[in-house]
Formats: structure tokens, sequence, C-alpha cells
């Protein structure tokens, strides 16, 4: 069954989607059943600008332990690339 | 010829709730004759491929069907986009839906095909959606739930300003006929769940059959997904299309006047 159930994370940044390059303010990410995954249910994350309307996105529809792994790969990239950097870790 | 299958398939214009003016995927068999219709109601991520080619096969099976976009006050955009917008705001109402389904009733019966039945099926969120109009409209001569979740609400939480009303709790005014398909896998709704519902739908009396699958979880029809169960869902469209031809059939004095 569908769950409505959806987590917003407010972000800083730039999306490329059908009309090239965006800036976006929002994450909206759910586990559900998907649009185009075969799978039975994914986590999906779609990247919007709800600031101008929030019609474009750029969307991913991924299995639970492919998107657990790239949470873990984002936190390693985050962390050894900010000491790279020379760049205070938050 | 002894077997000819044709059928036509498009999308067309109707009115939804309020006489706003939406799109909707419709599909005939092209024989000469009249047939009853059926109402296909999507699930939440939105009016996809598989849903048209659910229309598709009832219009195979001597229905003419429709499938109602339930977003299409949201635009043009493709129905996958529209269909996350949709869910970031948190769905659609349930009174909207209902009176969108309404105008895909009146759609049906609008044409010059119509045999005067209407059947209601719907898949998932839709299947909820099914349970709601059968429960709140006139004219449904016949309905399908297949695998709706949340139509018993066990936490109160769950109800909102979109959808404030269980809608096990609307089951005393069903007075059509009641199909229901599950998965005994399913997560929502439970076996437990349809057990329950069944138990309220056996002490109010209500005409229904319920089918549950074992080896089956949510969404086994669908072609589309992993969760597809060729041989339990075979026999569930089999007691789909054997509920509906018994209901759904012109009644004797219609057909005598043909």
């Amino acid at each position: 069954m569908c769950s409505y159930i959806v987590e917003k994370a407010a972000l800083i940044g730039s999306a490329k989607g059908r009309k090239g390059w965006m800036r976006i303010d929002t994450a909206n990410v759910y586990f559900d059943h998907p649009y185009h995954s075969t799978l039975d249910h994914v986590l999906a994350i779609d990247f919007t600008n709800e600031g101008e309307g929030g019609r474009d996105r750029v969307a991913v529809e991924l299995s639970a332990e492919s998107a657990r792994a790239l949470v873990d790969r984002i936190l390693v990239a985050l962390n050894s690339g900010q000491v790279a950097h020379g760049t205070p870790a938050i | 010829m002894s077997y000819y299958q044709g059928l036509e398939a498009e999308t067309v214009a109707f009115r939804g709730q309020n006489g706003d003016p939406g799109e909707a995927y419709y599909a005939r068999p092209t024989r000469a004759g009249r047939f009853p219709g059926v109402v296909v109601i999507h699930h939440l991520p939105g009016w996809d491929e598989w849903i048209m080619e659910v229309v598709r096969k009832f219009a195979h099976h001597g229905f003419a069907a429709i499938s109602h976009h339930l977003y299409f006050r949201e635009g043009s955009d493709a129905p996958d986009d529209i269909g996350a917008r949709v869910r970031a705001a948190g769905g659609v109402a349930d009174a909207q839906v209902v009176g969108d389904t309404a105008g895909a009733m009146a759609y049906l019966r609008g044409q010059p095909n119509a045999n005067g039945k209407i059947g209601v099926i719907g898949f998932c969120s839709g299947g909820r959606h099914a349970y709601l109009a059968a429960c709140t409209l006139s004219g449904v001569d016949a309905v399908v739930d297949c695998w709706g979740g949340n139509v018993i609400v066990d936490n109160p939480k769950d109800l909102n300003a979109k959808r404030p009303v269980a809608p096990i709790d609307l089951t005393e005014k069903l007075n059509s006929p009641l199909l229901g398909i599950f998965g005994n896998d399913d997560a929502n709704p439970t076996a437990d769940q349809v057990n329950r519902t069944e138990a309220v739908l056996k002490r109010l009396g209500k005409r229904y059959e319920f089918h549950r699958y074992d080896g089956a979880g949510h969404a086994f029809f669908n072609t589309m997904r992993d969760a597809y169960r060729p041989e339990q869902a075979l026999d569930g469209w089999k007691k789909v299309f054997e509920f509906l031809d018994r209901h759904l059939a012109a009644s004797t004095a219609a057909a005598a006047a043909e």
C-alpha cells in the first residue's frame, strides 16, 4: 500500500535535469512503491526547487540496500574530501 | 470470423468533481454491441503504463473501461512527475477522488455502447478508493478492491483532512457486491486486517467474496514489478472477470430491447 510518508530535506545545491542545470532547494525522500523500478519498494529521492514551484525534478529510485550503501559512501566522501581540502567538517 | 478481437484505446476528456475538465484513458471493444463499464483507479505513484494495460485488458474482455487521471489538476507534465508532486503535497483528498470517480462513471454511462452497468476496480491506494467510492456513490453495480491498504485504520493519527474517515467505517453504506483480492504476504493490508474487514462485511450482511493468495504479497498482478506472481495473478484475474461478468451483465429487459 502506498504510504504518503515523505521526508523533506532543505538543500543548497544544483541538479541536472531534462532542461539542464537547475538550482535545487528541497529533496523529497520516501520509501514506497516505485513508478519505474521493478522492485516492490524503493528509496526514492526527488530533487526539486520548491521555491520556483517544484515542477521540475531530478528523480532516483534505489533499492533499500543500495540507498544505505550510498548514504555511507556520501559520508565517507564528505569526510575524506573535507580533510583533503582542509575544510572543517560540519 | 468466429473469434474477432479488436479494441480502441485513447486519452479522452472527462469532467471530474465540480465539473473540472480532466483527462482519462478509455478503451472499448470495437465490435458492435453494448458493454458494461469499468472504472479503473490507479495507485498513488501515478497514472502509469501498467494501469493503461489494465484498461486495455478490460476492453479485450468485453468491457468499456476508463482510468481517470486522479492528478489531472496538476497540469500536463509527465504523469510520474505529477505523481511526485502530489505525493510531496500529501496526496489528493478522498472527497475529490470520489467526485472524480463519479465523473468517470458518468463518462461511461454517456457512451452509446453502454449497457447501463458500471463496476469500479482499484489497485493499492486505488483499491481503498474503490471501496470508498462504492460506499459513497450511487450507481456502482459491483466493486473490486485489489489489496487496498488502510481500509482499516489502526492508528487514528493516520486520519487527516484529506483522508478523514477510515473506509471500513462507511461499510454500512456499501450497496454493491464487493470482490476482494489479497496476497497473504502483504504488509498493508495485512492478513489480519483483511480478516477484520471481512468480519465487518459479514456482520453487516454485505454481499462480498474475498480471495486470498499464498506466495503473493502486494501488487502481485503487476507484470512490471518483481511482485508479479503469474499463477496467482491468472487465477485472480479469472475471479475478477467472473465477478464482473456476473454483476454487470445487461438486465434481461435491456438485452431484449436491443
